[in-house]
């Protein structure tokens, strides 16, 4: 339970969500993405580190490069966060439509 | 298909809305929040008290036979106008979150469908994503139950 709270904890940092927004049109390597920040190097890193420990970054190494790719699965179930607890106040509604759909007034 | 039951969540922000259109006139929509009866078929709770006036207040009990347990909902009613608003508290026993603040407007669309915007307030932005969480968690937990259950069969 600790790491799921540890992201949303993650996408919680706008500079966090950029990255994500980044990396998430191309494959970057760290120094293309820190390009795209004016924060230290190491910052950047640090926000890297913490993405990936949370899976919702990759690191593929390509010659000698390392790639930060995105995780498409954690990523989704992320964005789906919220969905159960729509499910649970729409069947609530559906309930409450079809009891009304069949009520009849007491007299 | 869209959805008829839509949640606005904006991130970092302490409140929510939940909005939903009914395919009932708005009367029928609203007695479902009136009527202590209809209120315990669609909520599966107890209604222990109902007081549908400004300045009254409320207390359910809904008990979860699985966990043998019994919760007690309860708050204030600030205002109680017919077919229109209601304007209330919401709180449950023993649990961390604390009590909420209640909107919830209701609309005449047209002679048949009708609509329910329910603007919720919390103490914080993280007690409020914490409720959120709430049935994602339970529906990761029900899976390892399942998983348990079918991991014990084997042996």
């Amino acid at each position: 339970m600790n790491l799921r709270r540890d992201v949303f904890q993650a996408i919680a940092d706008p500079t966090r969500r950029t990255i994500l927004l980044l990396v998430a049109s191309q494959a970057m390597t760290a120094g293309a993405i820190a390009s795209n920040f004016d924060t230290a190097r190491p910052t950047v890193s640090k926000h890297l580190q913490i993405l990936t420990e949370c899976e919702l970054l990759e690191q593929k190494q390509n010659g000698r490069e390392i790639y930060y790719y995105i995780n498409a699965k954690k990523m989704k179930e992320v964005a789906d966060f919220i969905e159960p607890f729509r499910k649970m106040w729409d069947d609530r509604f559906n309930k409450l439509e079809n009891i009304m759909k069949a009520y009849k007034p007491k007299k | 298909m869209e959805q008829k039951t839509k949640i606005n969540a904006e991130e970092g922000k302490q409140d929510l809305v939940i909005t939903r259109e009914f395919e009932l006139p708005l009367e029928l929509l609203f007695k479902a929040y009136e009527d202590p009866e209809i209120v315990e078929q669609w909520m599966g709770t107890k209604v222990l008290k109902l007081e549908n006036k400004n300045h009254g207040s409320w207390r359910f009990e809904t008990s979860n036979e699985k966990a043998n347990m019994v919760f007690q909902l309860s708050g204030v009613i600030h205002e109680f106008s017919p077919n229109q608003r209601i304007i209330r508290t919401f709180e449950m026993d023993n649990v961390p979150f604390g009590v909420q603040l209640e909107f919830l407007e209701f609309e005449k669309l047209t002679d048949d469908t009708s609509k329910l915007t329910m603007h919720i307030i919390y103490r914080s932005a993280a007690i409020r994503d914490e409720v959120l969480k709430l049935p994602f968690t339970y529906g990761i937990n029900m899976a390892h139950n399942q998983l348990e259950k079918v991991l014990s069969k084997l042996k």
